[in-house]
C-alpha cells in the first residue's frame, strides 16, 4: 500500500512542479537543480529552497525599508534588487526575476511611485512562489515519512 | 601521496551569495572536483596565501592545497572578480592559476575586460553543468604537460631541500 501511496504522492510532486513551469511562475534553471539531486545529496533541492527563502526575505524587508523613506537611496535599493534577481535567476523563479528586472528600470528611472508598484509586485509574485515551495516541500516530506516507514 | 595525474583537481569558487556558493559548489563537485567556497576576493586571497606559507616553510608536503583553478562571481562587494583577477594575474605565485568569471549581467565590454585582462572564461549566470564541463581543458593544460617535466616533478617532489615549484608540472626557470 504504500508503495502506490509514494508513487501518488510523487506524481503529484511532478504535476505540481509542472504547474509551476506552465505558470512561468519556474523555469528550466529549476529542473537543473532538480537534477543536480542525487543520493549524495538527497535534500539538496529543499535546501535551496529554504536558503532562497530566508534570503529573498531578508531584501524583501531591506528594500520596503528603503522605500519607506521620504528621500529613496535608489543606488542602495538597486542593489538590493540586483541581489534578489540574482537568487531569483539562480534558483529558476522567472516571474519573480521578471518584477526584479521592472523594479531595477524603476530604480534608474529614480521614479518613487513606480518603485513601489514594482515592489508590490515582487512581494506579490514572491508570497506565491513561496506558498508554491511550501506546498512541495510538504508532498516531498511525506514521500520521505512514507519511505523511511518502508525500510 | 596520491601520484598527480589521479589526484583530483581542487577548485576555489568565490561568490558573496550563499545560495550560488551552494549552487556552483554542487556543479563542481558533481564534476568530481574538490571544491572550497569562500565568500569574498579577500578570503579567496587568504586561502591562497595560506598555500604560499605552507609552500614557503619546509613543512609537510601532504598538508598543503593545490589550488588548480578559480572561479569568482564578478559582482561583489569591496574586491570584485576582476580585481580578484588582476591581483591573482599580478602575483608571481599565483598566475599560472586559470581564472574564470561569472557574472549574472550580460555586459559585452565587462566579458571582454576580463577575457582579455587573464581570464580563461567568462559564464554567464546562473551557471550550468555544461558551463562546468568547459572548465576540464583548462585544468588537464596545466597538468598534463610533455612527460620531461613530469619526470622532474616527480624529482623534484622527492627532493629534500624543500624548493618545489608551485606548480611541479613546469619548468623551473
Amino acid at each position: 500500500m504504500n508503495q502506490m501511496a509514494i508513487a501518488a504522492l510523487k506524481n503529484q510532486y511532478k504535476s505540481f512542479v509542472q504547474s509551476m513551469f506552465d505558470e512561468g511562475v519556474l523555469d528550466n534553471q529549476f529542473s537543473q537543480l532538480q537534477d543536480l539531486q542525487d543520493s549524495s545529496n538527497p535534500n539538496f533541492v529543499d535546501e535551496v529552497i529554504t536558503l532562497f527563502c530566508n534570503d529573498a526575505e531578508r531584501i524583501i524587508t531591506e528594500m520596503n525599508r528603503y522605500l519607506n523613506y521620504q528621500n529613496v537611496d535608489f543606488s542602495k535599493l538597486d542593489s538590493h534588487v540586483h541581489q534578489l534577481k540574482g537568487s531569483s535567476s539562480s534558483i529558476g523563479a522567472h516571474r519573480l526575476k521578471l518584477a526584479c528586472v521592472n523594479l531595477r528600470q524603476a530604480s534608474y528611472e529614480r521614479n518613487k511611485e513606480e518603485c513601489v508598484e514594482a515592489f508590490n509586485s515582487i512581494r506579490h509574485e514572491y508570497c506565491l512562489l513561496r506558498s508554491k515551495f511550501q506546498f512541495l516541500m510538504q508532498i516531498e516530506r511525506r514521500i520521505v515519512a512514507l519511505e523511511n516507514n518502508q525500510q | 601521496m596520491a601520484m598527480a595525474a589521479d589526484a583530483k583537481f581542487h577548485v576555489l569558487a568565490v561568490d558573496d551569495t550563499l545560495i550560488d556558493r551552494k549552487l556552483i559548489e554542487k556543479l563542481l563537485k558533481t564534476s568530481s572536483y574538490q571544491v572550497t567556497a569562500v565568500d569574498s576576493g579577500t578570503r579567496a586571497l587568504e586561502f591562497l596565501g595560506l598555500n604560499n606559507k605552507n609552500r614557503n616553510s619546509n613543512a609537510d608536503a601532504s598538508v598543503h592545497v593545490e589550488v588548480s583553478l578559480i572561479i569568482t562571481d564578478y559582482c561583489m562587494p569591496g574586491m570584485t572578480g576582476y580585481d580578484l583577477l588582476r591581483k591573482i594575474k599580478c602575483s608571481s605565485s599565483l598566475k599560472d592559476i586559470p581564472v574564470v568569471i561569472m557574472s549574472s549581467d550580460n555586459i559585452p565590454s565587462r566579458i571582454n575586460r576580463c577575457l582579455e585582462d587573464g581570464a580563461e572564461e567568462f559564464f554567464l549566470k546562473p551557471v550550468q553543468l555544461s558551463d562546468v564541463n568547459k572548465l576540464r581543458p583548462h585544468l588537464m593544460k596545466s597538468r598534463c604537460k610533455p612527460n620531461i617535466n613530469k619526470r622532474k616533478a616527480v624529482e623534484e617532489i622527492a627532493s629534500p631541500d624543500g624548493t618545489r615549484s608551485r606548480r611541479y608540472n613546469e619548468l623551473e626557470v
